[in-house]
């Protein structure tokens, strides 16, 4: 698998070359969220806020209003929790084109409870004229501007930093409301999002030679959710659909898919994979998606139980687990 | 305005107005048993300074009886308007105003139609299902540009607009009304560091230091004092003047901007023009008549006022 480095920072740079009317803000994160080489290469397109997430909400507001288009560049965490009744009123009731790049989505990050987004796409999906975004692999983080730029309203993107793996094929970008079908089957519908795509491919190849045909879909768009491929996959599936997401289970994919599925009338079975109603706390992504239950064998174990036959899979059998380090070239710190 | 009213002078203008204001919405207070009185006898000079000396504005492009609410804004909705347009045209060379404390809007209706910007009976849309003249003033309603009923946003969101401005070039100022107890909110101070940082100087800020909030004297509430030296320590310009002269009010919007934020404090009487609101006191947020009795003695006041202004 190919990995790469700093992919957003090279990204928004040579895409907003030639589009003067994209800004960035910061708040004191620039380099931790991969906003540096924007800095340092339009300096006057560049606004630091330092430590001030509700001013630099309302001031992205005024100036989208004046034809500007700010990208909000900050930790998820300090965007929706810190800022909410800015971006309530002055971004999302006027209904103004701004891009909150929210990074550490989840558990990415060993900062604990302060640092880790957990709730952030139930918070957003209540905001009418939001959208959400969610990228999970390098070909995402380059595509996402794109997808982001042609909604007429504010989005929320819930953006991958320092060392990513290329998952999808760089000629196949995101696409807006359109999720991305990795496997065809029809025993599972199974429904990815962010950084649990990868860890779920860990384990479909495997669970596909030992007969379980699996219907994978990566969901990149999280509201609006009216692809039409969710409800096809959900109905094509012979036990139920399984969603996967570094997320509450409470409000994020989980509860989307399950909105679909009940309205339809689709009396299916759906087991809901992600961070189970608790705070997370500060430890590695691996240690934390083992504890939380976000990780491959988990997925493997809510397969078994769905088809009602024990696999015999064990963790030597899965893909191997791709090891980030804490430190890293790729981070700006630790984080 | 009369004809008689163009051979005063501004600042007689500025009085009149401001009686005036006081006068209608005490008219309005007493017709619909409640009002911002407090407000509109505080502000009530300074907003007429702005319209009628501080702003150079365009005249109104907006329709003199505000058309009804055209829905909130959103991807589907083509008709959505905000209520800029009483405040004249864009233009580079223009200025721009944002009302913070949105309560007070009904002190700015008030100021629209006695500046000749909107019609009188506009304000009878005032807080009615279906109309822009909202109690709390959204974008959408007269003389409203962006919505800042939630306190201490509305700065912030001017800031926006004049870094969007300054990098286009444009020479219009921004013009930002607030309320004193805005500076109880952490995200005021948050935008005074980020004027401050960026030299944002044709930004001016003029601040009704009323000294009352919705729990009562601030003083009580939660003191702000003292605001000059705390703003003048985060690198505004700051000027403290009395909010009721109309000569005072106007003096330094006239001054060359020096890279400080400028900042006016207007220094008012919550009472003033309506010596009857002090038997309030503590409470002055809002005016409803306990009785009978205290509405006729408003009703007398109002009668008062109307004679005085040969209404």
């Amino acid at each position: 698998m190919e990995l790469l480095k700093r992919v957003h920072a090279h990204n928004i740079v040579a895409w907003a070359k030639d589009r003067p009317e994209v800004v960035v803000l910061s708040a004191d994160l620039t380099s931790s969220s991969e906003a540096d080489l924007f800095r340092d290469t339009y300096p006057d397109r560049f606004f630091s806020f330092g430590l001030s997430e509700q001013n630099m909400l309302s001031v992205a507001g005024g100036m989208a209003r004046e034809g500007l288009t700010p990208f909000v560049h900050t930790f998820a965490v300090f965007i929706y929790r810190r800022a909410y009744d800015q971006i309530a009123m002055s971004v999302a009731y006027p209904n103004l084109r701004v891009r909150m790049i929210g990074f550490l989505p989840g558990i990415l990050t060993p900062g604990g409870a302060t640092h880790q987004a957990i709730e952030d796409i139930a918070v957003m999906r209540a905001l009418p004229n939001m959208t959400i975004l969610e990228t999970g692999d390098a070909t995402d983080v380059e595509s996402v501007l794109d997808v982001a730029q042609a909604v007429d309203g504010p989005v929320y993107v819930r953006m991958l930093r320092g060392e990513i793996p290329r998952l999808f094929d760089a000629s196949e970008p995101m696409r807006f409301n359109r999720a991305r079908i990795l496997s065809r089957g029809t025993d599972i519908a199974l429904l990815t999002s962010g950084i649990c795509t990868e860890e779920a491919m860990r384990a479909t190849s495997v669970l596909k030679a030992r007969g379980v045909s699996i219907q994978h879909l990566h969901v990149t768009t999280l509201k609006p959710f009216t692809d039409p491929a969710v409800l096809e996959a959900a109905a094509g599936a012979k036990y139920g659909v399984i969603t996967m997401e570094n997320h509450s289970v409470i409000g994020g994919l989980g509860t989307a898919v399950a909105e679909v599925m009940v309205e339809a009338g689709l009396g299916k079975r759906l087991v809901r994979i992600g961070i189970p109603d608790v705070f997370a706390h500060g430890a590695s992504r691996q240690y934390l998606m083992k504890e939380l239950g976000l990780d491959a064998m988990a997925l493997v174990r809510k397969v078994e139980q769905m088809v009602g036959q024990a696999l015999g899979i064990t963790e030597e059998d899965l893909a191997a687990v791709r090891l980030t380090a804490v430190h890293s070239d790729a981070k700006a710190e630790a984080l | 305005m009369s004809t008689q009213a163009r051979s005063l002078t501004w600042q007689d203008e500025v009085r009149r107005v401001a009686r005036r204001v006081r006068m209608r919405v005490l008219e309005h207070t007493l017709n619909n048993n409640g009002g911002y009185m407090s407000q509109a006898c505080s502000s009530a000079e300074t907003l007429a300074a702005l319209y009628l000396k501080i702003m150079n504005l365009g005249p109104s492009e907006a329709p003199m009886v505000p058309p009804p609410f055209p829905g909130v804004p959103g991807p589907g909705n083509t008709n959505y308007f905000t209520g800029a347009a009483y405040n004249g045209p864009r233009a580079p060379h223009l200025d721009r105003f944002y009302l913070s404390p949105a309560h007070y809007a009904l002190v700015l209706y008030a100021t629209l139609i006695e500046v000749g910007r909107m019609a009188p009976e506009g304000l009878a849309q005032f807080n009615q299902d279906g109309s822009t003249v909202e109690m709390i003033g959204a974008e959408h309603s007269p003389g409203m540009e962006v919505t800042t009923g939630s306190l201490g946003q509305g700065l912030s969101q001017a800031i926006g607009v004049a870094v969007a401005r300054r990098m286009r070039g444009e020479t219009g100022r921004t013009w930002v009304y607030m309320s004193d107890g805005e500076f109880q909110e952490g995200q005021t101070w948050e935008a005074m560091q980020f004027l401050s940082f960026y030299k944002l100087d044709r930004v001016g800020i003029y601040v009704d230091v009323n000294g009352q909030q919705c729990d009562g004297a601030m003083e009580s509430v939660m003191p702000i004092e003292p605001l000059k030296a705390r703003l003048e320590a985060f690198g505004a310009r700051v000027f403290q003047v009395d909010g009721h002269d109309p000569e005072a009010l106007a003096a330094p919007a006239a001054l060359e901007p020096d890279g400080r934020p400028l900042v006016v404090l207007a220094y008012t009487d919550p009472c003033r023009g309506l010596d009857l609101l002090r038997r309030n006191a503590p409470k002055l947020h809002y005016l409803r008549f306990k009785s009978p009795e205290e509405r006729q003695l408003y009703e007398g006041e109002l009668r008062k006022m109307q004679a005085e202004e040969g209404v």
